[in-house]
């Protein structure tokens, strides 16, 4: 556990090392988020029958979106990773023993956090002074605050355990690129990131709601912004870790047989 | 302590010609080619040998040694390390070993040589006693002291080199992988790395199994040599009896006073001669060296006497020839 633990801090303190590019990323999600509330606000402006999400809740969402990007994101990814499979520098990895699964989960989660840490807070704090109704507010009670804290931790593990997907399946594919694009575009529009979850068209809507997808960021925004009441909450949390269970075995299994079959290529 | 037996493996290799055509042309139409990279390699190691696996490029030493450490599936075959099967067992084979790729950084790019050292500390759960005096060993042997604080991009090939053997050995290992360890060192710092392999074998009884090109590594160092060729094991034994078998002559060189005598003796080939020196190649099998150096001593009256035996290179040139690989 503790090699994982210093693997985890190696890659944070990395992270953190790239505070430019931080800062300019606060400032895109600021201009992302403010265009999407104007958009929004013409659109609940031009209707007058009652929509599924207030739009004062609709913009906590918009503002934890933008915040909590680098933990919502699946094509938020570790290049490195990449190349170690295709350029076969991975067989330093397998001379260390560690479950491979493992060790790369830790590292995935560190470069998210590391990434979070730098810019969730900054834009928080700006949105928070912004005037009603297009500021952030305080959650509607400290307990949906600490379900939504829950849902998050737990929509965490649960996209690091989607996209490490991604990186077994380059084993085969000795190429990223297509399986981010297609996971990538999929998981932003079933997990609602593009449109909101709750302005659906209710096909589509049992769609997401069988994915995994919406589990990592639509669940504890919307616990946040009191859309999602605590019986609820609590509910999407037990489908949270049946996901998670699911998805780890699926991918500790895939890498198993990923590594029987792997070619370490190079020399 | 290793034993293998009957490794096969074989890769697929996709074929295509250069050029815009062709590369259409295997879109629809795929070619592979199978290649044969190892063909029943059978050998047996014991504690504390160094052996020597050589063979010309593409012979299927980096396959070798990417199997036995536990990171490529073979086709079929046994392999039995320490009571572990590498591919079936990978991580408490890993445990036992330790592995340099020559071509390839297990170091962190970015930060000093000391993190990865750490971070490897963790890795392997070694106690705090052992890693301390293990590198205390390894920064006098392979003189680190002043590059562990640097990062690794800002360190010279050789240097990083010496940090990745270093690394390599932190969790006491009891075997040692070496992948041409010393590709790209300069004469200072290949010495360095030889010195150093002898050392930990000699004073932690640490197995050590290397590739390389470089046969003055080979002298250096091995003892045993097993030469693959093809993917086929072609010759197991130790360099004397290599040299024995395949070294059938040698060169003796002789400075004298001037002298314009005519000299023959059965058994040589005069290479040069000069009015002051005359230069010899003896068959071993016809005539000994000190017979042809008394001969000589009786005609002329000698200043130096050098004799030179083939060198290793020249050996495995002609070894390579001989197995037509």
């Amino acid at each position: 556990m503790k090699a994982y633990y210093s693997f985890f801090k190696m890659r944070l303190l990395k992270g953190l090392q790239y505070r430019t590019a931080a800062l300019a990323g606060v400032f895109t999600q600021f201009f992302w988020g403010f265009i999407l509330i104007m958009v929004f606000e013409a659109f609940y402006r031009s209707t007058s029958s009652p929509q599924p999400i207030s739009l004062q809740e609709l913009i906590q969402v918009i503002w934890l979106q933008q915040s909590f990007l680098v933990f919502v994101m699946l094509w938020f990814r570790d290049s490195e990773l990449f190349s170690l499979i295709t350029s076969g520098n991975i067989a330093y990895e397998l001379c260390r023993p560690t479950s491979l699964y493992g060790f790369w989960y830790a590292r995935l989660i560190a470069q998210r956090l590391s990434g979070a840490i730098l810019r969730s807070l900054p834009i928080i704090l700006v949105a928070s002074l912004l005037p009603n109704p297009y500021g952030f507010s305080s959650p509607v009670s400290l307990f949906s605050f600490g379900l939504f804290f829950v849902a998050l931790t737990l929509g965490l593990i649960l996209i690091v355990a989607i996209s490490m997907l991604i990186y077994i399946f380059t084993f085969y594919t000795m190429s990223p690129t297509g399986s981010l694009l297609i996971f990538g575009v999929l998981g932003e529009f079933f997990g609602g990131l593009i449109l909101p979850v709750p302005l659906m068209p209710p096909l589509l809507k049992s769609i997401v709601y069988i994915l995994p997808f919406r589990y990592v960021a639509d669940l504890p925004f919307r616990i946040y912004a009191g859309n999602i009441g605590i019986h609820e909450g609590l509910q999407g949390i037990g489908i949270q870790l049946l996901w998670i269970f699911v998805l780890l075995s699926l991918g500790n299994l895939w890498m198993k047989n990923a590594l029987k079959k792997v070619i370490i290529q190079g020399g | 302590m290793i034993e293998v037996e009957g490794l096969y493996k074989s890769f697929k290799v996709a074929q295509r010609n250069a050029g815009v055509t062709a590369a259409i042309k295997s879109i629809f139409n795929p070619q592979y080619k199978t290649v044969q990279a190892l063909e029943d390699i059978s050998f047996t190691i014991d504690e504390g040998e160094i052996v020597g696996y050589i063979g010309p490029n593409g012979a299927g030493k980096s396959t070798t040694i990417k199997i036995i450490s536990g990171i490529l599936v073979p086709d079929s075959g046994k392999c039995s390390i320490l009571g572990n099967t590498p591919w079936k067992n990978r991580i408490n084979h890993v445990r036992n070993i330790g592995v340099v790729f020559g071509q390839r950084s297990q170091l962190w790019w970015d930060v000093p040589v000391m993190d990865s050292y750490y971070l490897l500390k963790d890795i392997y759960k070694i106690p705090e006693t052992t890693f301390k005096s293990n590198l205390d060993l390894l920064t006098a042997t392979l003189d680190l002291s002043a590059l562990l604080s640097t990062p690794v991009r800002q360190l010279s090939l050789g240097q990083r080199m010496r940090c990745e053997i270093g690394a390599s050995l932190l969790h006491d290992p009891k075997i040692l992988f070496l992948d041409e360890p010393t590709i790209g060192l300069d004469a200072v710092s290949k010495m360095a790395v030889r010195n150093f392999i002898n050392t930990i074998n000699q004073e932690k009884k640490v197995t050590v199994i290397l590739t390389t090109h470089d046969m003055s590594d080979i002298e250096a160092l091995a003892e045993r040599i097993i030469l693959i060729g093809k993917g086929k094991k072609l010759m197991d034994g130790t360099l004397t009896e290599l040299k024995n078998r395949f070294v059938t002559h040698k060169t003796v060189t002789v400075d004298f006073a001037a002298s314009t005598q005519d000299l023959s003796i059965k058994g040589t080939t005069v290479l040069s001669r000069t009015k002051e020196r005359i230069s010899l190649a003896v068959d071993l099998e016809t005539i000994k060296v000190s017979d042809v150096i008394s001969i000589l001593s009786q005609n002329f009256d000698i200043k130096d006497v050098a004799v030179n035996a083939q060198p290793v290179e020249e050996i495995i040139v002609d070894l390579y020839k001989e197995f037509q690989i």
